[in-house]
């Protein structure tokens, strides 16, 4: 059917102000009891016309505009981003300089919220590529990963409150602490699989939640642990004012000004090596014989005993290092917000590192970090929206499985190839 | 003499159902012994039972003269007794070669921080496990199909990969489940050639089970007929070929 563009034009950008009017055009007024209608300011008045404008030229030339990008498209194939971002040296050369950019953003734009969000990424991310192991590489559905965390935080809290440990002593024994708790409740539960490992999982978890609330004496029950130290550099503190025996402040160092913001900053860039650090251990172990080993038993467990492989200690192994991760990433947290309490370990914080592994893709690392920023972020901007988060949460979960089975980047395993010269001068031969 | 492999009285009970009634057999070095009998007789059972895959419930299984029976799967191979399955159990979302690299796990510098580093002595250990990995290929003629993805290879190359993948365990008695299954005559006489290859040239002794009569009288040394989980007899392939016992079971009375 032809029609005369000029129409054709038109009617999309009639609908949009039909559309748009109601929902931008007008303000509702809370006056006492009464709601008020009023006409927006001018200014949302201008937008729309501007936009409706903007939609009917664009429609009216559509057909030149396509032609236009489709010849620029031609003309200049090299632009072909795609194909050119995946050439191993552009990747190379993009990492770093994405590295780059995350250690040096803080410095030229200083903003507490941002930094916030940013530690509070940091940790999910750590989490998720922890918990991506156990899951993801391994098989291992585990429902109680926050029971690690937990594990972590306080360990880190505890020894600081009683002994005065610092971060970076604690840190090493926080991890060691959630991979023997790792160690200790894999050993009788990996013989069982799938969902009934799931539930004893998720029994851990709890066990280690409820038990921190009700040893008062101990851990302070819900009201938990404050007052936690904050890392410092090199024994330099980053507070105001210097604690008894402490030996000098950051500010007072360094001759400058006392601000908060340098702590902030600091932190960030603790929890960005740590990310980064977790990014190429687990990186290596995909590669290693204990990543195939991960790998196998996920195919085929038969196989792999008839082959010499102990499946206990290959699950045990990934179970080990998931809780290790989550132990780090628990007395990072400890550290971070100088306050533990029970209530930050509960079951939807399990739930919520499984959705970042399941959203991001099993397995996959880009995945697991991309998940992460949207999972923390999302919520973080909608604030207004603070009661629908669960139905948000939700909603994404469904319309994932409906259209991304696999997730937002399912997992390409680095596979191990045999130098295809050699092969043609064997085969050759 | 010492048996490489013996096993006596095995016997394994499910339930009320004797699976496998006081079977004995022996595999000395450099020997293809064939374990025959109908459909249901109880020789996976067996296969099972020697490779530690179930616990028998009565017998003495010794390798080597040492005793293995009731030790775990993963223990017994590690010994040197490696067996294939009588369904194809690759992994079929790995690729050829890493299915090599997999098997030689206990092969390898298994310490995490050498890897994490890659050590020197991490990267030796690596290439030397690729190199074997890369011998084998050649072995079983799947060299140029090294980086496919196990899964997409035809089916007589997933059962030579599958021997391959034994193979690089460096076991001394390798047990093949009805490796001819499913393969075309052409197959099946290259995996005859395949099978006196191995133990011609790597001193390696060979349990096999078989349907393929063929296959099992042109390279067994002795064969062992099993009929409703019991032994029925033994002997070289023409002993077992005249005897009347055998005809009988496999062919009915009349």
């Amino acid at each position: 059917m032809m029609r005369n563009p000029f129409v054709a034009a038109l009617i999309p950008a009639v609908v949009f102000v039909l559309l748009a009017l109601p929902i931008l055009g007008i303000d509702l007024l809370n006056e006492s009891l009464m709601l008020k209608i009023q006409a927006a300011p001018a200014a949302d008045w201008m937008m729309i016309i501007i936009a409706a404008v903007a939609i009917f030229f664009i429609q009216l030339f559509r057909k030149p505009i396509d032609a236009g990008v489709t010849t620029f498209k031609e003309a200049v194939p090299s632009l072909n981003l795609k194909s050119y971002l995946v050439q191993p040296k552009v990747m190379r050369l993009l990492t770093i300089f994405l590295i780059l950019a995350l250690f040096l953003w803080p410095f030229l734009y200083e903003s507490r919220s941002g930094l916030d969000i940013s530690i509070k990424v940091l940790i999910y991310i750590m989490l998720g590529l922890g918990l991506n192991v156990v899951v993801g590489l391994a098989g291992l559905l585990d429902l109680g990963y926050v029971g690690f965390y937990a594990v972590g935080a306080y360990t880190y809290g505890l020894l600081n409150y009683y002994f005065g440990f610092s971060f970076w002593m604690a840190l090493p024994i926080a991890g060691g602490m959630a991979a023997l708790a790792g160690f200790l409740l894999g050993f009788p539960v990996l013989r069982l699989r799938g969902d009934y490992l799931a539930i004893v999982t998720l029994g851990f978890g709890e066990i280690i939640r409820i038990l921190l609330n009700n040893l008062t004496s101990i851990t302070g029950g819900p009201n938990g642990i404050t007052g936690i130290d904050r890392p410092t550099l090199f024994g330099l503190e980053f507070n105001r004012k210097l604690r008894d025996g402490g030996w000098d402040t950051f500010h007072g160092f360094f001759g400058i000004e006392y601000d908060p913001i340098y702590r902030m900053i600091f932190i960030y860039l603790l929890a960005l090596i740590l990310v980064l650090l977790c990014i190429y251990v687990i990186n290596r172990l995909q590669r290693m014989p204990i990543g195939r080993a991960w790998e196998a038993l996920r195919e085929d467990e038969i196989a792999c005993r008839s082959l010499g492989m102990s499946r206990t200690m290959i699950k045990l192994s990934a179970f080990t290092i998931g809780a290790t991760t989550a132990g780090f990433a628990g007395s990072f947290f400890a550290a971070y917000q100088g306050t533990i309490s029970p209530e930050s370990f509960v079951f939807i914080e399990s739930a919520i590192i499984l959705a970042i592994v399941v959203l991001g893709g099993m397995g996959s690392q880009v995945g697991v970090i991309l998940a992460a920023i949207v999972l923390t972020v999302l919520p973080e901007v909608a604030r207004e929206f603070s009661q629908f988060r669960m139905l948000m949460f939700g909603g994404l979960m469904v319309l994932m499985m409906i259209w991304r089975p696999q997730g937002f980047m399912p997992m390409t395993r680095p596979h191990i190839q045999l130098n295809s010269d050699k092969i043609q001068k064997e085969t050759a031969q | 003499m010492s048996h490489l492999l013996e096993a006596t009285d095995l016997k394994m009970q499910f339930g009320g159902l004797l699976a496998v009634n006081n079977v004995s057999l022996h595999v000395d070095d450099k020997e293809i012994v064939s374990v025959i009998g109908p459909n249901g007789a109880g020789k996976t059972t067996v296969f099972n039972c020697l490779t530690g895959f179930y616990q028998p419930t009565d017998g003495i299984i010794l390798y080597k003269g040492e005793p293995i029976h009731g030790l775990p799967g993963h223990i017994i191979s590690r010994k040197g007794v490696v067996r294939t399955f009588q369904h194809v159990r690759l992994f079929k979302e790995m690729t050829v070669i890493e299915n090599l690299l997999v098997a030689q796990n206990r092969h390898l510098n298994t310490s995490l921080l050498a890897g994490l580093l890659k050590t020197k002595g991490y990267r030796k250990a690596e290439s030397e496990a690729m190199d074997r990995a890369e011998y084998w290929l050649k072995q079983v003629d799947l060299l140029d199909k090294a980086n496919w993805l196990a899964g997409n290879l035809a089916y007589g190359q997933q059962r030579r990969l599958e021997i391959a993948r034994c193979m690089v365990t460096e076991p001394g008695l390798i047990m093949l489940d009805e490796p001819a299954a499913g393969l075309n005559p052409k197959e099946t006489s290259d995996l005859d050639g395949l099978i006196s290859h191995l133990r011609d040239e790597f001193n390696l002794a060979v349990l096999l089970i078989e349907h393929d009569m063929k296959l099992v009288m042109d390279i067994s040394d002795r064969i062992y007929v099993v009929n409703q989980g019991a032994p029925l007899a033994q002997g070289t392939p023409e002993e077992i070929q005249n005897n009347p016992d055998v005809i009988k079971a496999y062919l009915g009375e009349d």
